[in-house]
């Protein structure tokens, strides 16, 4: 018969695969040769599988009659057996809601100690690690002074000794100091033009790595949300809704930029209590 | 061996019946085994992955054979996939064939689910298994989440940042969920060691228990079948689970292998080399999640800025789309069965399947699902979408909004209208069949009768 030694075929090229395999296994590997060699044992042992099903068997379809669930049927036997827990008991409510109480209470308790997996928030989400006088540092710890900020790109800065720190990140950039519109109390953040503001998008909490530096817009690879620098990190398109905070900078007596103070909000994605 | 398991279990008329369970014989019931299958493998191929893995945060300094990475510092974590990657001999296939089997996996329970809705196979009393059935599609989103995170590259890392925006941005709680979920504020040491245990531990376990009782109470109800001569409500069709169906699901279960481990040798999935090591400071662009995440990237993208303070309680623009949107939709999808039986009170037992044009009403709601769905994964990556066509991301934004409003509505009414028509036509849209069907006379000969 035909299938049949289609079938035997199958099967031989399996096992001839899989002695391949074992053969690419032992000479090094390689992925490509593994995952072809893998499938051509699979793949024989498959079509193998379903040939001899659909080609080989003769098997006549069978009938089975389902059982008739009726509603409500056999839930009289059943609870003739539960109802022998309450047999010799006299006030069935009581001991069921005590039980239930117990149990309950016992895993709330042991529910509880879940609460060890992580601190309370507290203020944590509305502060930072950038104190008045701290110097801005660039992921290597390295000062920063304002001619050193490109025209046309951007630097991301930590406060000094918290290099890498992720709430703290902030982008530094310059722009010519005259084309600033920023709000009228930011007038001293952004000396010789430095601005710096929070890395953390308002949105979903990505780095707002790209700047488009002709437009001086600040854009969020992930959900496309553009920050116009000039104005204070104002959102102009995509989903987010509050500006990137920014932080107050100065320079201090060396000529080095370091910050006034935390930044003008909390950083990153909002929570229900951010306003307050 | 029969003989030696006979003797102590005893199970010859119990055994003898469940080789001849009846299995009804329709391609459509073989998606449901695809996913099993996956599932097997994802335990195989995993358990060789855990071998290497090691779920460590801690700093170390890359050493292995990639060139470009080599000196970096990366997190243990990511060095043992790297080792995994290029040093342990079949663990980059093992590896490919993993993931490709994770996003097979849920691929096919999504479709899966699929036939049980268009189909009307989740009525009573099948409204249960529905339940199970749907506890594990979110397990498996589950399982996908933590396992695309464990390897700590730049990618996964953002899809974990955007996790926990979503998470904080639940009104009241979110801070403390936040927190809790992730031992602080984001990016915390401890969040690879917590994926690692709800991966390998706590949703694989959770996942084979469900497993079990879908499948017991599958056997215990005995399958749904697609209606034809013989066939009643009463009664229940089809080839025997020994040998046909045995031997066809154990083809189809090497098959899904082959198949697999055809991708995993062949196309590359996740290089994580190529994304590099987590930082807290960069993200990659473009910057993709799986696709079954797809949709709520979509969702996040097209929500306008809106970020409303009512009596200083801010509900953040992330909360919307990415918390109440996926909420609601997956709770319509778990009360199915339920929500239908208000609307059409229809109580009765259902053996026989629905064709999708015998239920207007439910196809064009599901397709409409479905196309929303759609429209939200592609507006996912409207970004890139936008770079391939030449056009603004914003003007993208704007055409994915309109289309998410009118594209389900007209879909749906569309698949209405045709359904419609197929139902009162009588004829298989595929041009098979007469309408007429030949059945015995009593007295041994045929007639012709309406198909019903």
């Amino acid at each position: 018969m035909k299938a049949e030694r289609v079938v035997r075929g199958c099967f031989a090229l399996s096992l001839a695969a899989s002695v391949g395999l074992s053969l690419v296994y032992l000479a090094g590997g390689s992925r490509a040769w593994e995952g072809v060699l893998l499938a051509a044992a699979l793949g024989g042992i498959a079509v193998g599988f379903i040939l001899w099903a659909t080609r080989l068997i003769d098997a006549p379809d069978n009938v089975e009659e389902r059982r008739e669930q009726k509603p409500g049927e056999g839930l009289g036997l059943i609870s003739e057996v539960l109802e022998q827990s309450v047999t010799g008991v006299s006030r069935r409510k009581v001991l069921a809601g005590l039980a239930s109480g117990a149990a309950a209470s016992l895993g709330a308790a042991l529910a509880i100690p879940s609460l060890s997996l992580g601190p309370q928030p507290g203020r944590s989400l509305f502060r930072t690690l950038w104190v008045p006088g701290i110097p801005a540092v660039d992921s290597e710890g390295g000062r920063v002074r304002p001619e050193d900020v490109p025209l046309s790109g951007i630097i991301t800065v930590f406060p000094q000794g918290s290099e890498g720190a992720g709430d703290s990140q902030a982008v530094l950039l310059r722009v010519a100091p005259d084309l600033l519109s920023l709000p009228e109390a930011r007038a001293s953040w952004a000396p010789q033009g430095c601005l710096a503001y929070s890395k953390i998008c308002t949105h979903a909490g990505c780095p707002v790595g790209l700047y488009r530096a002709q437009a001086r817009e600040l854009l969020c690879p992930c959900h496309q949300s553009t920050f116009d620098v000039l104005t204070g990190a104002v959102p102009v398109s995509g989903p987010a809704v509050r500006p990137l905070p920014q932080l107050p900078l100065a320079v201090d007596e060396d000529g080095y930029l370091v910050a006034q103070g935390d930044f003008s909000g909390p950083v990153g994605p909002s929570f229900w209590n951010v306003t307050q | 061996m029969i003989r030696y398991v006979e003797s102590r279990l005893g199970l010859d008329s119990w055994g003898r019946r469940a080789l001849r369970k009846v299995f009804p014989d329709h391609w459509s019931f073989l998606i449901g085994e695809i996913a099993l299958f996956c599932f097997i493998i994802l335990v195989a191929t995993g358990t060789f992955l855990t071998l290497f893995y090691r779920p460590d945060a801690a700093v170390v300094t890359y050493e292995g054979p990639y060139e470009p990475l080599r000196g970096q510092e990366v997190s243990a974590a990511f060095d043992s996939v790297m080792r995994l990657s290029f040093e342990v001999r079949a663990g980059l296939v093992m590896r490919q064939i993993h993931h490709w089997a994770a996003l097979v996996f849920v691929a096919s329970t999504v479709v899966h689910m699929c036939r049980v809705f268009f189909t009307g196979a989740f009525r009573r009393p099948r409204e249960l298994n529905w339940i199970v059935g749907f506890t594990m599609l979110m397990l498996a989103l589950g399982l996908g989440f933590t396992g695309y995170s464990l390897p700590d590259d730049l990618l996964s890392g953002t899809g974990l940042r955007i996790g926990y925006s979503a998470l904080i941005s639940i009104p009241f709680a979110g801070p403390y969920i936040a927190s809790l979920a992730f031992g602080g504020e984001f990016p915390t040491e401890n969040v690879i060691s917590r994926l690692f245990v709800l991966h390998v531990m706590l949703l694989p376990g959770l996942t084979i228990a469900l497993l079990g009782a879908h499948l017991a109470i599958l056997w215990r109800q005995k399958h749904t079948q697609y209606r034809g001569p013989g066939r009643s409500e009463s009664n229940v069709v089809g080839k025997g689970l020994w040998p046909y169906q045995a031997l066809l699901s154990l083809g189809v279960m090497a098959l899904t292998a082959a198949v697999l481990a055809l991708m995993g040798g062949l196309v590359q999935i996740n290089p994580i080399w190529l994304y590099g090591p987590f930082d807290a400071t960069t993200v990659s662009a473009p910057s993709q999640p799986d696709w079954y995440m797809g949709w709520l990237d979509g969702a996040t993208r097209l929500f306008p800025p809106w970020e409303p303070t009512v009596f200083g309680v801010t509900i953040p623009s992330m909360f919307l789309p990415a918390v109440l949107l996926p909420g609601l939709f997956f709770t319509v999808v778990a009360l199915w069965p339920f929500i239908e039986r208000r609307l059409t009170n229809d109580a009765a037992e259902h053996h026989l399947l629905d064709s999708p044009r015998d239920e207007p009403g439910r196809t064009a709601l599901g397709v409409a699902g479905l196309l929303f769905f759609t429209v939200l994964t592609l507006a996912g990556g409207n970004d890139l979408i936008a770079l391939t066509l030449d056009i603004q991301v914003e003007s993208m934004t704007r055409f994915f909004r309109l289309a998410m409003f009118v594209v389900p509505p007209v879909g749906g009414a569309l698949a209405y209208r045709i359904c419609r028509q197929l139902r009162d036509s009588r004829e298989h849209p595929l041009g098979r069949g007469s309408g007429v069907v030949l059945r015995r006379t009593e007295q041994g000969g045929f007639e012709e009768v309406p198909r019903s």
